[in-house]
């Protein structure tokens, strides 16, 4: 089997074992669901018949077991149990390895079969499992079948009444006998009724030949094992000619012309009147292309080209106000946003196909743990870009994993309280603006903040006259130090691995938050944009410089009132409708030479939960911003979060509005002052 | 003019295999998802033969079977079950609903043929 057709079945495999995890997960909660077996069942069918069919005759021995198990809990022999779950999610488990050969020295897979087998039949040895889905033949188990004829031979067959509505054309049988060097073809008319008893629709002849001799039965059912005929081959004694009996002559003349043809489907034949016009369904196997990533990849990137390009040709035809090249400008404007809008949607990929996999993990983990837990999920269907999809597995396990190892508590410390013996993690997931939230809430225990800000002090992250808010002590545990080797109880261990989990959110240009109230659980939010490849930007000027801010952080933008010119001591604050909103001055932090213009702006952005004022000379206005990433040797420079090349062929870079302000904030002394928004 | 074939089959690897086979030896062929559209399918498009899966979500084989040969186009179009069951019930209960034959996975791609040369002529 070629390449591209191991290709197709490994991705079809991936889908179908998700499915099918999905569905063993799902029994657990509801094992008396019968369409959930059964899709099981049909599921494991089908790994079954597209393993053997592109050659993975272990995978099919294997699913064999597996299958049959759910075929007896479909037939209702068999109930769903902890047990069979357990082991079919092993089986499952082991399915990938099988794809790729991977040897089993320990005959781990045997294992799992034989104890599903054990299922079936207690008391029972494991049957032999491989023959059923790794059988090869192509045809039903033979008729009784007469030993090869060692003379010359008489066959006679007889199609069934209903033959040609089957589609059944005896002519091509008799030319296929024909081929085999039947002779002294003669139809047996001897089942003919009467004409008024006469369907003409219906097949009533049976025809007799002679074969050579050299024609073996297996020759014969090749013929005939697309037809429901009764055949028989006997040995040469001259047969009587079909004798014509109570058959009504004449009628044959008039069943010789191939009633085959009067049952073929009419050429031209559109759906009949009788047949219902009914809707296509939506996932109908014309409607969806499979695309290999790459090439979407390679889309996204031509996209991003034609919008620098676009942005570009708009520049030059504003140069030279040339009405028409202006108008042609604009509308390639336009079609540039409706290709770039177009692709990005076809990236876009719902969490769903994570979600699966966390479904597993907690199930897992939870036994593993001996902590009950309800794991719930909300908005599976929410999309993301699916590089950012790929990204996020790993954080999120993170995540997940430390909210039940470390987050809930044991089942013990649970009774004590006044909380349901069973835990609760939720994953939730929406759109806000061009962001996704993703949360993952638990019910546990809560974090500590005296301990994480103990700990923090301990380990020389802060020192222990830092003034911390609540949400800034928690947000230590992401800092690189905090918590790695020791020993941590029930402070939790938040703490390990998780600046790793930040760094992965931060390359994707998202955020993420703790809250948590002692006794009462933890939630953690990731932000996350939507697309990693082209954003709405704002452009604006400090210091003859450009740069861009992502348009989703920018809420507002207001003028620098002059009494707000010049730095003040104790911090800068402006009053928006009587709220007190900090500001940063961009030029102060870029350590800009030279004095602003009269007139300055201040772009008020969101930081995590906060407004926060950008002081910047000019606004030039949004754009369509293509991300490009920064060298490696950039990596440190955290204000940054890509660059962008302009319709004038210059470079902005983008600024990454969480870190600048919390550079603003550390260069300001000393106070790490919270001003609530 | 080229003989079309409808293949119903919920596994995309399997429909592939069907259709790269058949288009090579110059068939058009037609492709379902599930028996429900393989019938819908069936009744918008004239095909001259079905070769159709057995286990299927929404309608299964027998279902399609059964419900295309209530159809005046339906009848006399040659069916092909597949299966990767080689017990005789399905055998007994395809012919019972109105299919010409069965073939059992796995095939290849000549025997494919060999089938489908074999229905059509």
């Amino acid at each position: 089997m070629s390449d591209e057709m191991s290709a197709i079945f490994r991705e079809e495999l991936r889908d179908l074992l998700e499915s099918l995890e999905k569905g063993l997960l799902d029994l657990k909660s509801r094992p008396t669901d019968m369409g959930l077996v059964n899709q099981v069942f049909r599921d494991l069918h089908t790994v079954k018949g597209s393993g053997a069919m592109f050659g993975f005759t272990d995978l099919a021995a294997f699913i064999h077991e597996f299958e049959t198990v759910f075929d007896r809990i479909r037939a209702g022999v068999l109930p769903v149990g902890p047990e069979i779950l357990r082991l079919a999610l092993a089986a499952k488990d082991e399915i990938p390895g099988l794809v790729d050969n991977e040897p089993d020295p320990d005959g781990r897979r045997d294992g799992i079969l034989a104890a599903l087998v054990g299922l079936m039949n207690p008391g029972q040895p494991p049957a032999a499992s491989a023959e059923a889905g790794a059988q090869a033949n192509g045809q039903g188990p033979a008729p009784d079948l007469p030993a090869a004829p060692s003379g010359p031979s008489h066959l006679r067959f007889r199609l069934s009444s209903g033959a040609f509505a089957m589609g059944a054309r005896p002519e091509i049988l008799l030319d296929e006998l024909r081929g085999l060097g039947a002779t002294e073809i003669t139809a047996d008319l001897t089942e003919l009724p009467s004409l008024d008893r006469l369907d003409v629709e219906d097949c009533w002849l049976g025809w007799s030949m002679s074969l050579p001799a050299e024609i073996s039965a297996q020759q014969l059912e090749e013929v005939f094992m697309f037809v429901d005929a009764d055949w028989s081959l006997v040995p040469a004694e001259p047969a009587a000619p079909a004798p014509s009996g109570d058959a009504v002559a004449e009628t044959a003349v008039t069943l010789h012309a191939p009633p085959a043809a009067d049952t073929a489907p009419p050429p031209a034949a559109a759906a009949p009147p009788g047949a219902p016009a009914r809707e296509k369904p939506a996932d109908a196997a014309g409607a969806t292309v499979r695309v290999p990533a790459e090439r979407l990849d390679a889309l996204m990137d031509a996209v991003g080209e034609l919008v620098i390009l676009e942005a570009r040709l708009t520049e030059l035809a504003r140069e030279n106000r040339d009405p028409a090249l202006i108008t042609t400008a604009e509308q390639i404007t336009r079609l540039a946003a409706g290709l770039r809008d177009a692709t990005m949607t076809m990236r876009m990929v719902p969490i769903r196909s994570l979600v699966a996999r966390f479904r597993r993990l907690v199930l897992d983990l939870s036994d593993k743990l001996g902590k009950p837990v309800e794991f719930s999920v909300i908005g599976e269907d929410t999309k993301l870009d699916k590089t950012v999809i790929e990204k996020l597995a790993d954080p999120l396990v993170h995540i997940l994993r430390n909210a039940i190892d470390h987050g809930m508590e044991t089942q013990e410390q649970r009774a004590e309280t006044a909380k349901a013996h069973v835990g609760l993690i939720e994953l939730s997931a929406e759109h806000a603006g061009a962001e996704v939230l993703i949360r993952v809430r638990d019910d546990g225990r809560g974090m500590d903040p005296a301990r994480i800000r103990a700990k923090a002090v301990a380990q020389g992250l802060i020192s222990a006259d830092t003034i911390l808010t609540e949400s800034q002590i928690f947000a230590l545990v992401f800092e690189p130090g905090f918590s790695t080797a020791e020993k941590v109880t029930e402070l939790s261990g938040r703490g390990v691995g998780m600046d790793v989990v930040r760094r992965t959110i931060e390359s994707l240009r998202g955020s993420l938050e703790i809250e948590s109230k002692m006794g009462h659980g933890t939630t953690v939010t990731l932000r996350l944009p939507l697309t990693l490849a082209i954003i709405e930007g704002l452009l604006i000027e400090v210091a003859g410089e450009r740069y861009t801010l992502p348009m989703a952080s920018v809420q507002e933008i207001v003028e620098l009132p002059a009494d707000k010119a010049q730095p003040k001591k104790s911090g800068d604050f402006l009053d928006i409708r009587g709220r007190f909103v900090p500001f940063l001055r961009m030029r102060a932090m870029f350590d800009c030479a030279g004095q602003p213009g009269p007139e300055q702006n201040v772009v008020i952005v969101m930081s995590g939960e906060n407004r926060v004022g950008l002081v910047v000379d000019r606004i030039v206005g949004t754009n369509q911003t293509v991300i490009k990433q920064m060298s490696k040797l950039h990596a440190g420079v955290r204000a940054v979060s890509g660059a962008t090349i302009l319709g004038d062929g210059s470079v902005a870079l983008i600024l990454d509005v969480a870190h600048l302000v919390g550079m603003g904030r550390s260069q300001q002394e000393p106070q790490g002052r919270e001003v609530a928004a | 003019m080229s003989k079309t074939v409808l293949t119903i089959d919920d596994s995309p690897s399997i429909r592939r295999m069907i259709v790269m086979t058949l288009e090579e030896a110059g068939y058009k062929v037609i492709e379902a998802v599930d028996g429900q559209d393989g019938l819908n399918k069936a009744l918008a498009n004239p095909v001259d033969a079905v070769i159709t899966d057995q286990n299927m979500p929404n309608l299964d084989g027998l279902g399609f079977i059964r419900a295309l040969r209530q159809h005046p186009s339906g009848k006399g179009v040659p069916i092909v079950v597949l299966s990767t069951d080689s017990e005789d019930t399905l055998k007994t209960q395809a012919r019972e609903a109105g299919a010409l034959g069965w073939m059992v996975k796995p095939f290849t791609q000549d025997k494919l043929l060999a089938v489908i040369r074999k229905v059509l002529g």
